[in-house]
């Protein structure tokens, strides 16, 4: 295959950003999205060119590192996948492919496609988490869970904090991502003793860092490469509410 | 390659006694820090994966302060992450007849007789504890419906102790630890630093004192200077370039502090994990694993013929090899992970592989889809169905799967005594990064209970015994300036070269010497050949690599090519330590040594020790031997016949 890209460069935060297109030329349907721009970046380098920054690790869809908007989309076009596991076979032979950071204000790009995420790990401080010292737990089997909620709790939980979502909502709201936390860990009788407490750490830390409010655009769920469900959102307004009645 | 033999290693600081009362023994005994004194003492710890994310969080709950460092965005992201399926532990809810010895024993023998007893049996003991920690957590494991948790059967063991949380157990703990470091984060005990990457360690008086980072961001070289450092980095398993590691898990934390004196024990140590979806291409970057659950059902076979290149579905019965099967007809096609490997790798080698290169092997589901129904099939095997049709674009439903063994994992590490302290005093290293626990080759659902053991058990304890005598007071200023320099210099030095080569390309061909030659099975030639071509690419790397941009921005290239550079002279080690033990044990074959039958065979006269090797600025490294001694699990031969 041969691919026309269209890609946003920005050297630094202070640097404005423009679109530059390379040719990429020799892909093979089988490569993943991420290994197409290694070869084009094994050629700037060679070249003697600045190659693309972009993040990944894993690169098997698990550690929420890599994440683009592909044509405009988050990830992609190809749902619940990420950037790492969308494959070259979904695009036409001779296509233009334009790819962009996330874009967001609370996510300031550091540089080309890689932005700053740090506000979510600040998210996760002002609350996600149940307070247990290592040591201090009872037996596993002291307090029995229903498997309905366990397996709701995991599906909420398996969010892998990439963005998406976030790059995803006009609002740039990061509502699935926090109420995909807060949903996990109110099902779940560990989570009940800091349930208020935290839905409103944590929603008052996301309206700090400057997401936007959700207004059921739906967008967030689209693009999730772990499908975490719109109705996690409404789980976290009503803890939140709850909280500020108190 | 040149060595020379050093002097043994007696004492590993192991309680004696009964070897159930060891750990309680060692405990009571370890010294203990007043509340006050811990927050005038600092910790670093590098690597937030489940060891160091699980051990920053308890040492900053306990109030020591704090310094967590990794070279993700996030600490959420350490590779620990995408283990899949599940981790052992000897809570005995099944009522199946586990029991702490049998976790013990069942990790002693599954490690070839290659580990010691003492931390085997402390392991086994603290499996339980970590379990309720994580379920204390929050962490949704998968439960029945009486709302009890659920367990399954792995590999090596005949008892059901692993517990899960669908294919993404790795994930869930991980949150779990992540989410207990960002409470310390916001009390103040734990400061963290992301995009930052460790390139040298701090050695002064005799001590580790602290390390020299990269600010990946801005290129800024910074000094943190501590009461003691724990090194959490994970495996070396990149080193082969193709592995189902993540693509920035790397050997340069614990390489830097081999040269500044820890011992390196059993490098040739890797696990090969023998089923991961093939490679497709030149451009393939890394390797995806397939759960091995899927031999529960899935038969592996591949065409009788040499070269047989009809589509698998025109192949007839009789025409098709279940070697597995024909081979180990007890175990068939649940024979332990190194055995398959090695099956894979030799019908291969025969020609008879399928799929681009020769390079593959059948794992059909037809008779399962036959027997069961695609229902049944679909719902247990249905995720890792999608995954695999994601990546390759075949149906597993209509076409077998095409698998392939790749490296997963590495038993060796940094020497570390009982306390998980390594021959630098002050310098611990837990997790995959060290050599503790699974001998010469690990069972599946243990490399998360190791990590978690360390970090929030095991470590905490122990590291307290240490700093009881601090702080340490002022760091020598020379110290810290030789090692900024040595840093400074290294990446001065790469940036100069201005070759023609990418740090990829030079790491790729590595990759491919070490497969080729230091993989699944190994021979004095191949070795030695290995050796010889060895420093020939290093020396064509420091000549001809190509680095673009400056070190004062964020610059992946130079980022990788510091790791390429620490990868070659760990390679070398790895081949030497190969060429040493000339048995074979657990996940190093030496086609030299095996029986009548093509079975590993251990030479436990000349080689039950532990390999441990000290650095040498000349390049004669100095091998030390640690004895292992047996005297609760008899030692046996291996058969799964």
């Amino acid at each position: 295959m041969n691919l026309t890209l269209k890609v946003w460069r920005q050297s630094g935060p202070t640097d404005a950003g423009r679109m530059v297109t390379y040719k990429v030329e020799d892909v093979s349907p089988d490569m993943s999205f991420l290994e197409m721009l290694d070869v084009l970046n094994e050629r700037l380098i060679v070249e003697g060119d600045d190659p693309v920054a972009f993040d990944h690790d894993c690169r098997e869809g698990i550690c929420g590192m890599c994440g683009m908007v592909i044509n405009g989309v988050a990830h992609g076009e190809q749902r619940a996948t990420t950037t790492c596991q969308l494959h070259m076979r979904h695009f036409e032979d001779g296509a233009t492919i334009t790819i962009e950071p996330w874009r967001a204000a609370p996510f300031p790009v550091v540089k080309d496609l890689v932005v700053d995420r740090s506000a979510f790990d600040r998210i996760i401080q002002a609350g996600g988490f149940v307070s247990v010292p290592a040591g201090s737990a009872p037996d596993a089997h002291s307090v029995p869970v229903r498997k309905e909620d366990a397996d709701s709790a995991f599906d909420a939980a398996t969010c892998i904090g990439c963005g998406a979502c976030v790059a995803a909502c006009p609002n740039g709201s990061a509502s699935l991502f926090t109420a995909a936390k807060i949903t996990h860990l109110s099902l779940l009788p560990q989570g009940q003793p800091e349930r208020l407490t935290r839905a409103k750490a944590m929603v008052d830390q996301m309206d700090a860092e400057g997401f936007g409010g959700c207004t059921n655009t739906g967008e967030c769920t689209a693009v999730c490469p772990k499908g975490i469900p719109l109705d996690t959102i409404a789980r976290m307004n009503s803890d939140y509410l709850q909280a500020n009645k108190k | 390659m040149k060595f020379v033999e050093g002097s043994e290693i007696r004492d590993t600081r192991a309680p004696e006694g009964p070897i159930e009362e060891r750990w309680e023994k060692r405990k009571f005994a370890a010294k203990l820090v007043n509340p006050a004194n811990k927050r005038k003492l600092n910790v670093i710890v590098v690597g937030t994966g489940l060891a160091g994310g699980s051990a920053a969080a308890t040492l900053g709950e306990l109030g020591y302060n704090v310094k967590s460092f990794c070279y993700q965005d996030s600490p959420r992201r350490a590779h620990s992450i995408a283990a899949q399926g599940g981790i052992n532990a000897a809570k005995n809810y099944r009522g199946d007849g586990d029991s702490i010895y049998r976790l013990f024993y069942d990790t002693v023998k599954g490690g070839d007789f290659r580990a010691r007893e003492s931390n085997v049996y402390r392991l086994a003991q603290v499996s339980v504890n970590i379990i309720d920690q994580a379920v204390a957590q929050g962490v949704p494991f998968a439960r029945e419906y009486g709302g009890l948790l659920d367990t399954r059967s792995f590999g090596g063991a005949q008892v059901s102790r692993t517990f899960y949380a669908r294919g993404q157990t790795g994930q869930q703990l991980l949150l779990g630890a992540y989410q207990a470091l960002e409470r310390q984060v916001a009390a103040g005990t734990v400061q963290m630093f992301t995009r930052h990457e460790m390139l040298d360690l701090i050695v002064a008086d005799g001590r580790a004192r602290g390390i020299i980072v990269r600010d990946m961001v801005t290129g800024e070289i910074e000094r943190h200077v501590a009461d003691a450092v724990v090194l959490a980095t994970g495996g070396y398993g990149n080193v082969f370039f193709l592995s189902t590691n993540a693509k920035g898990c790397n050997t340069t934390a614990i390489w830097r502090a081999h040269e500044r004196g820890a011992y390196f024990a059993n490098p040739c140590y890797t696990q090969i994990h023998p089923t991961c979806i093939p490679v497709s291409g030149e451009y393939q970057s890394k390797l995806t694993l397939m759960s091995e659950s899927l031999r529960n059902d899935g038969r592996v076979w591949v065409p009788l013929r040499k070269g047989d290149d009809r589509a698998p579905g025109d192949i007839p019965e009789d025409e098709r090899d279940y070697y597995l099967e024909r081979i180990y007809p007890a175990f068939g096609n649940l024979v332990p992970r190194d055995i398959a490997s090695r099956a894979a790798k030799n019908v291969c080698d025969e020609g008879r592989g399928v799929g681009p290169g020769g390079l593959g092997v059948y794992l059909d589901f037809r008779d399962a889809i036959n027997r069961l129904g695609r229902d049944a099939v679909e719902k247990k095997y249905g995720n890792l169905f999608e995954m695999y049709e994601r990546i390759t674009g075949e149906n597993p439903y209509d076409v077998p799967m095409r698998i392939y063994p790749a490296v997963h994992y590495t038993m060796g590490g940094l020497w570390v005594d009982y306390d998980l302290q390594s021959t630098i005093p002050g310098l611990f290293v837990i997790g995959e990064a060290n050599f503790s626990d699974h001998g010469a080759n690990r069972l599946g659902a243990s490399a998360l209970m190791q990590g978690l053991a360390d970090g929030y058990f095991v470590l905490p304890t122990t590291i307290g015994d240490y700093l009881a005598a601090g702080p340490f007071g002022e760091v020598d200023e020379e110290a810290v300036a030789e090692a900024e320099l040595k840093v400074r210099s290294r990446i001065e030095r790469l940036l100069a070269v201005n070759g023609t080569r990418t740090p990829d390309s030079f790491h790729r061909e590595l990759g491919r010497l070490m497969w080729d030659h230091c993989g699944m099975e190994r021979t004095e030639e191949s070795l030695r050949k290995a050796l010889e071509r060895i420093p020939e690419l290093r020396k064509e790397f420091w000549e001809n690599v190509k680095v673009s941009g400056t070190a004062e921005e964020l610059n992946q290239v130079l980022e990788k090519a510091g790791r390429v550079a620490d990868f070659f002279d760990l390679a070398e080690l790895m081949c030497l330590d190969a060429l040493v033990r000339t048995e074979s044990c657990g996940g190093h074959f030496r086609a030299e040594s095996q029986d009548a039958d093509g079975e590993a065979l251990r030479d436990d006269e000349h080689f039950a020790h532990v390999s441990a090797w000290e650095y040498s600025p000349e390049g004669v490294p100095v091998l030390h031997k640690e004895p292992l001694e047996y005297e609760y699990v008899k030692m046996t031969q291996r058969s799964y016949k």
